[in-house]
């Protein structure tokens, strides 16, 4: 009747499980009462929850990255504090089922589920905006995109307490993610949920790529375009080239499970390493689709408070295109060590180098937009040089193991940890912090708390190196990954250094909680009214912060990079200042339920699909089409904002910016 | 060129330089991009297969299972099917209401014709002990073939959505959109079918 | 903590591979640092000279580009890679580990096969066999092929140098050698399950003389290695000490590597 799923099922004998979801199941029932206390339904559901408006889609897409954070850093506080324990004939205190779990949850969630979202995020609030125009390409796609998303996250979260994750690593290798060697769910959790969250990438991708290269304000050419755009161009490319590769992978993977296919399996023909080439074919592109957008944070960061443009903008431009399409040849540096031959090991390993010339001149250019600049040191720049001094040594560690017989003794070791975390805390993380607490004012009409952002960064920066460069030093030692003992005492010591830095990070992060709270009880004191708080340069900070539903009353005529440095620097002048304004109708789109409901019936179906539960597989599918077909019925999809609401709109906001 | 002799030759604009597209544009746009997305997936089972077409594990091979006539049909189908979704696609641009039933119904029987001869050789290739659990050339073969021939399932039941959405709300922009994008699909997954033609039963005589 | 990482692992190499790797790890690193730091020193020169407050730095508010810098920018990191590409094309062809060291002794083969969650050493002109123990002679080359009945693992002793994959219906070969008599200790470095953390051996290398009569001792105690004793051996089981046997029956490595052995794979436990 429901299919493999029994009360089993529920670990209830163990009881770190059994307290953590008991706590979290608790926390959203206090949040869910709350939220029906007060009567905000209808406000959530109304201005969020079936927001098809760009900007709510990529909060919301922060804050399930957030969300994730806190889960995906917890299993990494359980890692660090067992491996600090688990030496010499010590077992530390969670055997290696659980452990295995554990690093592999960590490893999905933090690339799947909280760098994909943040980065997807900041990109869906900012592009439209600096793009000048009203919202994305297909705003009710968008909001499937973020439910899908939501709908992996769900769940992955419920394998904590429903059955069990996958003890593959984070990218289940076959044959120990084939039937054969993992006949439990776990494997199953991990493909639906990335599936389904695979497809709502799949979707954004598409979404903003269309975004870019069909939707930008009159004049506003390619030359014209913000390097950020730039940058989430080629990411969304990537996207939209790498993903469907993961997704036929995952497919193949769950036909050998599901129906007894031979693509993986030991037997029968069955390639496993067929597998590990398809899936880094989509692996080594997603970092990029990580790295990039973060660049692209970094580029206008460090312009707006150089106060100067972006130093060598054309060559940026190219470096970025160039590493786009570059990053479909290096696939192979991911397995030098599976024996390819040296012919082909070299040539990857070099085509791995050749990536790093683009990567290393952007470096240069930040630096010579910093050079002849008057630095105002925000917490966003404070972002920006930490990451400038922190990827490189990333880099450098990344070219080094580029060179495959260096490859063949730091493969799978700690030193290749050390090196994805540097890239990834030190280029993602960082990017992310640092836009976040860029654009927090143009979304929320105040910006964060200075001093409290400072503090996170210090923990984050210090904490970083704290926990990863003793990772160096053991992987040179000889400490290969995914242990969950060693017996070699003298690594000890490095283990409570790292976990040391584990702690300090997760100041970082507590603190960023108080940051967000804090700024938000004190959001009178530190209220942007002007829309423009940096003195920035491109077209986001010509909107009022908050900005309109609409985004622009009337699209900004473009003629040159940096479209808004060079409307200020014009507002002084007689041409500037003789600016009248005739406003038209707005076409705005309805809010949709949508989105919503398809990732309802995609946590059924996939929920079902775990368990075998095959009636319930199909309850899911029928939600989904009908679902579907409700809204290709649809014809009302837009509301009119007429045009004298838009004029009273502007003449009060023109108010308000000359009272200050 | 100035700004203001831009403005003044507005078709000397580069589409780039005029504001955001029309949605008709835009949509047609979004969906060239999912079928480019669609069509590597099927690059990855192509790879599949290529790579897994020797791996017969002692049972049936290519050369043993593909009969040719019957694949010949089934690619006339198909290319037919093109045609008169082509003409179909006309008869929606000028509103002609019957001539788009009568082209698309056309279009949809040769489907189905299609589909029923893949599901006669699949259930074939079962019935013989020649299934996907039996090799990995076999689950590469069912994989990819099957793989096409959902979509052209998936193409069909949105060809009927659509005729469905002529009858009850006209010719709207919104439906015409949405035609044009079904016709991209269909002549993709026609596309598709030369490559799988070509690749799995070709190859296997060669 | 960097001292200590010099006394033991992989900048530590006890044989030929792992010291022409150890020279490649510190050449490209040396190559790499000399950009590296001056970066790093000049970002935080810049960002404190240009900081807001200082008066005495120059404002260039429209300073954005200039050729020469340009130029010095694309070669400085394209020159460094084409050295490093050099270094990777000629390392990965000399040290490719199925191509025969260049020590003039005749070598000694091995055959390896991972388990769940053991390793399995095969000596096969030898005759014998040994499980989670490895005993060679030293300064004597050592001819491994490599095959797991699994799944993926990676056959890797630190202080000897490179590592190889271990899969399932596949032979990958590797060719290390050790400098002197010493233990070194072995792991898989691709994890395989539960048992993987315990998944280690001792290589132990011997003088010539030790390790044949070593040899000879394995040849009367312990039992028989054929596909029977295997099929029992081959069940999932945590690594639990060594284990010697005295015979083997032929060809048993290339029976597992190939498909000819049952065609479905032991279950595993949930």
């Amino acid at each position: 009747m429901f299919g493999r799923l029994t009360w089993a099922a529920i670990p209830f004998d163990q009881p770190v499980v059994m307290i953590a979801s008991g706590t979290v199941g608790f926390v959203i029932f206090c949040v869910l009462a709350l939220v029906t206390v007060k009567g905000w339904w209808p406000y959530l559901w109304r201005e969020w929850i079936t927001s098809v408006d760009h900007k709510r889609i990529g909060v919301m897409y922060i804050g399930l990255a957030l969300l994730m954070l806190v889960r995906g850093f917890s299993d990494a506080m359980l890692m660090r504090s067992q491996l600090a324990l688990a030496a010499g004939h010590a077992q530390g205190y969670l055997p290696p089922e659980h452990y295995d779990q554990i690093f592999s949850a960590h490893g999905t969630i933090m690339i799947f589920f909280v760098a994909m979202p943040f980065v997807i995020g900041l990109m869906n609030f900012v592009l439209p905006l600096q793009l000048g125009v009203r919202d994305v390409a297909f705003p009710v796609l968008n909001s499937v995109g973020f439910w899908l998303s939501a709908a992996g996250v769900l769940l992955v979260n419920v394998s904590l307490v429903v059955g069990e994750f996958a003890r593959t690593g984070w990218l289940a290798y076959p044959p120990l993610s084939e039937v054969a060697y993992s006949p439990g769910v776990g494997v199953d959790y991990y493909l639906w949920s990335l599936q389904i969250s695979g497809l709502g990438t799949l979707l954004s991708g598409i979404n903003l790529t269309t975004t870019i290269l069909k939707l930008r304000a009159p004049g506003m050419g390619y030359r014209q375009m913000p390097i950020f755009c730039w940058t989430a161009l080629a990411s969304n490319l990537l996207i939209v080239a790498a993903f469907p590769i993961l997704t036929a992978t995952f497919a193949m993977l769950l036909l050998d499970r599901y129906c007894g296919f031979h693509f993986f399996t030991n037997d029968l023909g069955g390639n496993p390493m067929m597998y590990i080439n398809l899936i880094w074919c989509w692996g080594h592109p997603e970092v990029y689709i990580l790295i990039l957008p973060a660049f692209g944070v970094f580029s206008e960061v460090v312009a707006t408070f150089s106060g100067k443009p972006l130093f060598g903008r054309r060559s940026m431009v190219m470096a970025t295109m160039g590493i786009c399409v570059l990053s479909f040849l290096v696939w192979l540096h991911h397995f030098f060590t599976m024996g390819a031959g040296a012919d082909v090991n070299a040539f990857f390993g070099i085509a791995t180098m050749i990536i790093a010339v683009p990567t290393g001149v952007k470096i240069f250019n930040w630096l010579f937009t910093l050079y002849g600049g008057r630095i105002r040191f925000t917490v966003p720049i404070y972002w920006a040089v930490g990451f400038m001094v922190t990827f490189v040594i990333g880099g450098m560690t990344g070219v080094l193991m580029a060179i495959p017989p260096a490859d063949f003794v730091l493969h799978n070791s700690l030193f290749l940890i050390a090196h994805f975390h540097n890239v990834a805390i030190g280029g993602v993380v960082f990017g992310v912090m640092a836009g976040i607490s860029y654009w927090f004012p143009k979304a929320f009409g105040f910006t964060l708390n200075e001093r409290l952002g400072k503090s996170v960064f210090w923990c984050w920066f210090f904490g970083f190196y704290l926990a990863f460069m003793p990772l160096y030093v053991l992987g040179l030692m000889g400490a290969t990954r995914r242990m969950q003992h060693y017996s070699n005492t003298h690594w000890q010591p490095l283990m409570l250094v790292a976990l040391a830095g584990a702690v300090l990070i997760l100041l970082g992060i507590a603190l960023t909680v108080v940051q967000i709270a804090v700024s938000i009880r004190r959001r009178e004191f530190n209220r942007d009214v002007t829309g423009d708080p940096w003195n920035g340069r491109t077209l986001e900070w010509s909107t009022p912060s908050p900005p309109p539903v609409w985004n622009f009353s009337a699209l900004p005529q473009v003629d040159r990079a940096d479209a808004f440095w060079a409307v200020k620097q014009q507002r002084g002048t007689a041409q500037g200042r003789n600016v009248t304004r005739t406003y038209e109708t707005i076409h705005v789109p309805r809010n949709n339920p949508t989105g919503f409901f398809l990732a309802f019936f995609a946590v059924i179906l996939g929920f079902s699909l775990i368990w075998r539960i095959w009636w319930g597989a199909g309850l899911g599918l029928l939600g989904v089409i009908v679902v579907c077909l409700m809204q290709v019925w649809r014809t009302d999809g837009e509301i009119e904002v007429p045009a004298e609401k838009v004029a009273t709109f502007e003449r009060l906001r023109g108010l308000k910016e000359s009272a200050v | 060129m100035s700004a203001e002799q831009a403005l003044v030759t507005a078709d000397a604009v580069p589409l780039s330089l005029r504001g955001p597209a029309p949605t008709r544009v835009v949509a047609g746009y979004g969906f060239w991009l999912f079928l480019l997305s669609d069509i590597i997936i099927f690059a990855a089972l192509f790879a599949a297969y290529a790579v897994l077409s020797g791996e017969t594990a002692g049972g049936p091979t290519a050369a043993d299972l593909f009969d040719k006539k019957h694949v010949l049909i089934e690619t006339a189908c198909l290319l037919v099917s093109s045609v008169t979704c082509g003409f179909g696609s006309l008869a929606v641009q000028s509103g002609d209401r019957n001539a788009t039933y009568f082209w698309m119904a056309i279009t949809f029987i040769l489907g189905v014709t299609f589909l029923s001869l893949e599901v006669s050789e699949f259930s074939h290739m079962l019935q013989i002990g020649a299934g996907p659990s039996r090799s990995a050339f076999l689950s590469a073969f069912f994989t990819l073939v099957g793989t096409h021939g959902l979509h052209v399932t998936i193409g069909l039941c949105w060809l009927t959505v659509m005729l469905l959405q002529v009858a009850t709300l006209g010719f709207q922009p919104m439906v015409g959109r949405r035609f044009f994008c079904f016709a991209l699909f269909w002549h993709a997954l026609d596309i598709v079918w030369i490559g799988v033609f070509t690749i799995v039963y070709l190859g296997a005589h060669l | 903590m960097l001292m200590a990482s010099c006394s033991e692992g992989v900048l530590d190499p006890h044989g030929p591979v792992g010291k022409a790797e150890k020279i490649i790890l510190y050449d490209a690193t040396a190559i790499m640092l000399a950009v590296i730091i001056p970066v790093i020193v000049l970002t935080l020169v810049f960002a404190w000279w240009f900081r807001a407050k200082n008066s005495q730095a120059r404002y260039r508010p429209d300073w954005e580009y200039s050729g020469r810098i340009e130029m010095i920018i694309w070669s400085i990191p394209a020159l460094i890679i084409l050295f490093l590409g050099g270094i990777a094309w000629t390392g990965s062809h000399d040290l490719d580990p199925p191509a025969p060291l260049a020590d003039s002794t005749a070598p000694l083969d091995i055959e390896v096969i991972s388990l769940d969650w053991r390793w399995l050493f095969i000596y096969p002109h030898e005759g014998i066999a040994s499980l989670n123990r490895l005993v060679v002679p030293a300064g004597v080359p050592l001819r491994f092929r490599i095959t797991s009945t699994t799944v993926m693992n990676s056959f890797f002793v630190p202080q000897l140098g490179s590592q190889i994959y271990a899969m399932p219906n596949m032979v990958t070969r590797l060719n290390l050698e050790a400098d002197q008599p010493g233990t070194f200790e072995g792991l898989s470095a691709q994890f395989s399950g539960d048992g993987f953390s315990d998944m280690r051996f001792d290589l132990v290398s011997t003088e010539p003389e030790a390790f044949k009569d070593w040899v000879n001792t394995t040849k009367t105690q312990g039992g028989v290695l054929d596909a029977k004793t295997f099929e029992e051996l081959d069940r999932p089981a945590k690594a639990d000490g060594a284990q010697t046997y005295a015979q083997v029956s032929e060809g048993l490595f290339d029976k597992i590597s190939s498909r000819s052995m049952a065609a479905v794979p032991p279950q595993r436990g949930q």
